[in-house]
């Protein structure tokens, strides 16, 4: 059932939520709220991408449109259905509303659950700095959507905070499974490596940066055709490793002194790569030196630990604060607190951290 | 069956939070001088401490439903620091759930040398031998994102878990929330591994409503106080004792934000309350739930 609302405002749209849920008698099973900010012309896209993921993960949607209209208004669709867990909002802001996105998605984020920040577009280029994204404990952008992936991928490196992820590195993790497979199975010392793709790939730039930063060798970037990445090779002193896909779909993979073998490898559409980021939502350690390491190969410097932003939220000045008159650094007390920080709601890690440098 | 956890072996600290996303509404003349501290907390949730953390009483009739109360409200302290563990706001214009309102020192009404709150916060501790150790975190405000009434006790983190710190990473902390408005219902909060090959642990909620479980309403809040009236049956009624006790918590938090040159701190309409809140339990190492 749809349940459309004019002019309203998030105490409208909370008690009909209520007031629907209680006739269809679902319990709250939902384990995340995810955010997407959705465009008008993307938006069938980008409702099918979450509502893939969300049969995963049954969660709350909250689809956020700014539309062109002019007068200062919020327009709301909810969508519940019986057959699956989990509600839709779809909520549109125009007018003066479009700045104020916060005001009306935090009253609308799920008591307690992980919050999820999603742009299938026109990703801003610090998400952890936006207003949306400051309520999200996870932000995922995609660098594939924009007109220069490889460019886009730099400025994520350059501007990458904790939770943060991209769709370009979900991209490579079954190409990271058989590697890391290969490497179990054969454990021998790689001398350098080797990635095939076409010229503008940013997966292929990022795949070449993970096997620098992890195997701590010199990583050859060819190109080719594609479509996407066409092989990768890592070269031991017994002969190499190669896992090469031509045709986008399946590949072939070779390990020295045993037979070839033929494994699916294919092109994961947009739905599978957001329902695979949805599986884990800690901060990903891996991917972070994987960007670092993308810098350093672009030769660019890398970003100085972030400087204290002038944020609105209370819990950044609460941490700059406790951190200066309460706990000193090292004690179990200052632990608890920054643990504590850690936990309020938005992440605080960058604050308190340059707080605690201060002090 | 909680009765064997509900006490400071297994709880960690509990809160109970009232919000309302309105404001004075115009009746800032009505509201001034009194504030959120003697509004709703002096009453309202020190009510649902006291029925919280009580004992079992012998039988639900008046007198011992009573002396359980005023038992675990004769043993409320607030600490000495009133600076560090209490926090009070007021709040200011800006957008809430997509409309545009204006701040406390805007409305019609207000006195220009006023400094009530229209957000007060503050720690309780009880001295019994059930809840020693145990701070009582309870906050109430306007103008907060959503109205929602609950409490939430959340439990100790196991001392040893058999996870690698890598599954656990993003799991939070056992809790029991027992919701008393919008939405009355209880959940349990808990971490399940997540079904598949691999190792993870991830929180989910186990969920009662009473929407769900009965279909007829419950009565409003005043319906069950007029019948209750009409029957001569008090046991829903504080008795003066209950009530001086309730003040005798209080007063010494009001005396000492009287005492206060300067007026609440600010606080944007439609956030969940001032920095110094978030300071006052962050001091702790505890952090306010989004509830």
């Amino acid at each position: 059932m749809i349940i459309t609302l004019t002019h309203t405002d998030t105490s409208e749209i909370a008690n009909a939520l209520l007031k629907a849920r209680s006739r269809l008698g679902s319990a709250s099973g939902l384990v995340l709220t995810l955010i997407v900010a959705a465009e008008q012309r993307s938006f069938a896209k980008a409702y099918a991408a979450a509502q893939t993921a969300a049969r995963e993960h049954p969660c709350r949607l909250v689809l956020v449109v700014k539309t062109a209209g002019k007068t200062d208004r919020l327009d709301a669709d909810i969508h519940l259905a019986e057959d699956v867990p989990g509600e839709v909002i779809v909520l549109r802001l125009s007018g003066e509303v479009r700045e104020h996105a916060e005001s009306v998605v935090l009253p609308m984020l799920l008591p307690d659950s992980p919050v999820v920040m999603w742009w299938p577009s026109n990703a801003p280029d610090t998400p952890g700095d936006d207003v949306l994204g400051q309520l999200a404990d996870r932000r995922i952008t995609d660098a594939a959507s924009s007109s220069d992936p490889i460019k886009a991928l730099e400025v994520r490196a350059i501007h990458h905070s904790p939770g943060d992820t991209d769709l370009t590195w979900t991209r490579l993790t079954l190409w990271r499974a058989l590697l890391t497979a290969a490497l179990d199975q054969y454990p021998m010392r790689i001398l350098s490596a080797t990635v095939v793709g076409p010229r503008n790939n940013a997966p292929a730039n990022l795949m070449a940066a993970w096997l620098e930063s992890r195997l701590k060798v010199s990583v050859t970037r060819k190109p080719s055709a594609g479509p996407g990445i066409t092989s990768v090779k890592l070269e031991t002193p017994g002969g190499d490793i190669v896992i090469a896909r031509e045709d986008g779909k399946t590949a072939s993979y070779a390990i020295p002194g045993q037979p070839r073998r033929t494994v699916a490898l294919k092109r994961r559409d947009i739905n599978e790569l957001l329902t695979e980021e949805l599986r884990r939502l800690d901060a990903d350690d891996v991917y972070a030196a994987a960007l670092a390491a993308l810098l350093t190969r672009e030769g660019q410097p890398l970003p100085e630990p972030e400087p204290v932003r002038k944020r609105k939220e209370a819990g950044a000045i609460a941490a700059a604060r406790v951190a200066k008159t309460g706990a000193r650094a090292g004690s179990r007390k200052a632990a608890r607190v920054q643990e504590a920080l850690s936990r309020q709601d938005p992440p605080l890690h960058v604050a308190h951290a340059h707080a605690a440098g201060a002090s | 069956m909680f009765e064997p956890v509900w006490n400071n072996h297994y709880v960690d600290h509990v809160q109970i939070t009232m919000a309302e996303d309105i404001g004075v509404g115009g009746r800032a003349s009505y509201y001034d001088g009194i504030g959120a501290a003697r509004d709703v907390i002096q009453n309202h949730l020190l009510q649902l401490l006291a029925l919280t953390a009580m004992d079992e009483p012998i039988s639900f009739d008046a007198t011992n439903l009573r002396r359980e109360k005023q038992k675990v409200l004769s043993a409320v302290v607030t600490p000495k620091r009133h600076d560090l563990h209490t926090a009070r706001g007021r709040y200011a214009g800006g957008w809430t759930g997509g409309r545009q309102v204006v701040g406390y020192v805007e409305e019609e009404g207000f006195k220009a040398t006023s400094t009530t709150e229209t957000y007060a916060a503050l720690r309780v501790d009880i001295d019994s031998r059930r809840w020693a150790g145990v701070p009582f975190y309870l906050r109430a405000g306007k103008r907060l994102p959503r109205r929602v009434t609950e409490i939430a006790l959340g439990f100790k983190k196991a001392p040893h878990l058999p996870f690698t710190a890598t599954d656990t990473h993003d799991l939070g902390r056992n809790a029991l929330v027992m919701r008393i408005q919008p939405d009355e219902g209880v959940t349990l909060r808990f971490g399940a591994k997540v079904p598949g090959t691999q190792m993870e642990i991830r929180d989910v909620n186990m969920d009662f409503g009473y929407g769900d479980s009965f279909t007829e309403s419950s009565p409003e809040a005043y319906e069950r106080l007029l019948l209750d009236v009409l029957l001569g049956d008090p046991p829903l009624f504080p008795q003066q004792e209950e009530v001086e006790l309730g003040w005798q918590i209080l007063d010494p938090v009001l005396d000492y934000w009287a005492s206060l040159k300067n007026p609440p701190e600010d606080y944007e309409s439609g956030t969940w309350g001032p920095a110094s809140a978030h300071e006052m339990i962050a001091r702790d190492g505890h952090a306010w739930r989004r509830p």
